[in-house]
């Protein structure tokens, strides 16, 4: 009984984090789902985010246009991956694990040390752990929630446009994307740009809402990012077919994966074991279609019996 | 118009894999041309359609279309001129995306893309009337997944996206190959009539001698990269396939084989 009431103390908190890591979830949408890429610069980008926003916020920037340009250099971030790969020829994953790296250097230098905190005391935040509990419009799931339809409104509308459409088309099929005059090169950066804006975004959103950015607050957050993506896919995949509603399974899963994690912990389970089997459960997650394809190859190739190489 | 000047074109030149694909290509063709190509496995008729198509860049040599030197344009670009389909059903279309999405992209090969919506009501309308003369059931499924979409739906639907913005020239590498031979014919009989509509510029590489032989208005055959036998008009009208052996042997100086070529119907 005090477990789950000590669960349903912490479930605000839960959902809070789920739903601005839910928009990071988007953006890793964005890459692995659509553009079919996995890009690891988002583990850098998510950082820069948050250190964007806090040096801004600090220096007395609008909290909004803070959190815009935060946006912006998640762009830059994916635009130097992006290039890196469709200009100098380096595979995806490279080019996103160095961009990554250099992102460190650059969070560093951004925030002048490993670590800058921000006091919701002190400064107006946009959203704060504070928060969470008051029944109030600044609550970061009233916030937060509100922002991320937002997002998938947009983003709804702009995969719809011809642009969005073109990008969708260029993650599918390369080939007849060019053949049908679509700049695939140039599509690759769009997405893994506005992917690594998302990101951006929602590291700017953690920042302030746990009070601190660190240059390690990005660290295995594609891992988080994909467990999102894989959750909302497996719980909400057969009766969420709209794109919109989609990209809502993507938050939904984030959020599932928060509450899940904070069970985790509250019954007993080691914290410094957490990101072994936020891991592991990934890829296991990952093998699953792998798995049944083969198990279905395996079962064509009986049933056909000894008609190999037909 | 097309005109490919003295086109070569050799892959992984100084290693042990170095091929020369095509070795000093040129064809003229003039608008409503349908030229049909035969040869060889190897013989360098894929690689000639993906140098027009701008898959590879040419080693030396210039391909002008519609009075356009295309030569070093990318891909993309030069898609604005240009309708493919290819061998593989997989290749022309996305399979992830709707029937009436692709049909959508294409509609704006050649154009920018803009923030403007992807595909309008009115869009939607032409494109069920046009899906009605393939007769393939596909017009009362717009919004279904292509990738749902048999071999020979999904060429079907790739020749009509190739031509939904009228091209300069048709490219059709084997387009029928992969399909089962009733499937082939109602592909091949969409492909003329088409192809006739708009007196589209076309080129259209078979297996099929008699194909070959019956459709369009021009027969080039291919030999380790060049062209070697080129029949046009009323000639091309009273060939027989023994005949276009013989003009083969001659002009190449060995037999013709091929382990895909149907030698009769
Ligand atoms: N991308 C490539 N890299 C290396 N070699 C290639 C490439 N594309 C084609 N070739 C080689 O060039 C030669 C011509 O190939 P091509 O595909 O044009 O032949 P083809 O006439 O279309 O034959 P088929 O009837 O088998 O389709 C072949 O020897 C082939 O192996
Ligand atoms: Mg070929």
């Amino acid at each position: 009984m005090e477990i789950l009431q000590q669960l349903l103390s912490a479930l605000p908190g839960s959902v809070s984090q789920g739903l601005i890591w839910g928009i990071m979830a988007i953006g890793v949408y964005v890459t692995y789902r659509i553009l079919d890429v996995a890009d690891l610069t988002v583990d850098g980008s998510f950082a820069t985010g948050g250190a964007v926003a806090v040096v801004l916020i600090l220096d007395g920037w609008n909290l909004w246009l803070a959190m815009l340009v935060a946006f912006v250099a998640g762009l830059i971030a994916g635009a130097i991956t992006g290039l890196l790969h469709t200009l100098m020829g380096i595979p995806p994953i490279l080019a996103g694990i160095l961009t990554q790296l250099s992102l460190y250097s650059i969070n560093l230098k951004i925030m002048g040390k490993a670590n800058q905190s921000i006091n919701v005391n002190k400064t107006e935040l946009l959203v704060s752990l504070r928060w969470v509990k008051e029944f109030a419009f600044h609550n970061p799931i009233i916030t937060v929630g509100i922002v991320l339809l937002l997002l998938i409104g947009v983003l709804y509308w702009f995969f719809g446009t011809e642009m969005g459409c073109s990008i969708r088309a260029t993650g599918i099929n390369q080939n007849m994307s060019r053949a049908q005059g679509i700049n695939t090169s140039f599509n690759q950066v769009l997405g893994i740009m506005l992917s690594n804006g998302l990101v951006a975004f929602s590291g700017a959103f953690l920042a302030q809402y746990q009070g601190f950015a660190d240059i390690k607050m990005g660290q295995g957050a594609i891992v988080i990012g994909l467990a999102a993506v894989i959750i909302g896919e497996a719980l909400f995949g057969k009766i969420f077919k709209n794109f919109a509603l989609r990209l809502l399974a993507v938050a939904l899963g984030s959020i599932i994966y928060y509450i899940v994690i904070q069970a985790v912990i509250t019954l007993g389970f080691d914290a410094n074991l957490l990101k072994l089997l936020s891991a592991t459960i990934v890829a296991v997650f990952l093998a699953i279609p792998y798995w049944k394809r083969q198990y279905a190859a395996k079962h064509v190739r009986r049933s056909k019996g000894g008609e190999k190489n037909a | 118009m097309l005109d490919i000047i003295n086109v070569q074109k050799t892959f992984n030149p100084g290693t042990v894999n170095e091929k020369k694909a095509l070795n000093g290509i040129n064809l003229h063709l003039d608008d409503g041309d349908f030229v049909t190509v035969i040869g060889g496995n190897g013989a360098g008729k894929s690689t000639m359609l993906n140098m027009i198509a701008g898959v590879y860049p040419v080693d030396c040599g210039s391909i002008i279309v519609d009075g356009v030197d295309v030569t070093k344009l990318p891909e993309h670009k030069r898609a604005k001129y240009l309708g493919r389909v290819f061998q593989d059903p997989m290749t022309g279309t996305a399979a992830d995306m709707q029937i009436e999405e692709n049909l959508a992209l294409a509609a704006r090969r050649g154009q920018r893309r803009t923030l403007r919506s992807g595909i309008t009501a009115k869009e939607r309308k032409e494109y069920q009337e046009l899906l009605k003369i393939l007769d393939l059931g596909l017009e009362n499924r717009l919004t279904a997944k292509v990738g749902l979409l048999s071999g020979g739906q999904r060429q079907a639907l790739t020749l009509l996206m190739a031509t939904l913005k009228k091209p300069k020239l048709l490219l059709l590498d084997e387009h029928t190959a992969a399909l089962d031979p009733k499937t082939a014919k109602k592909v091949l009989d969409i492909t003329e009539e088409i192809v006739a509509k708009d007196s589209l510029m076309t080129i259209m590489i078979t297996h099929n001698m008699a194909d070959a032989i019956r459709v369009g208005n021009r027969l080039i055959m291919m030999h380790e990269g060049r062209i070697v036998v080129d029949v046009k008009g009323e000639e091309k009208k009273k060939l027989t396939i023994e005949q276009l052996l013989q003009l083969f042997e001659a002009s190449s100086g060995s037999q013709f084989t091929s382990d895909k070529v149907m030698l009769s119907k």
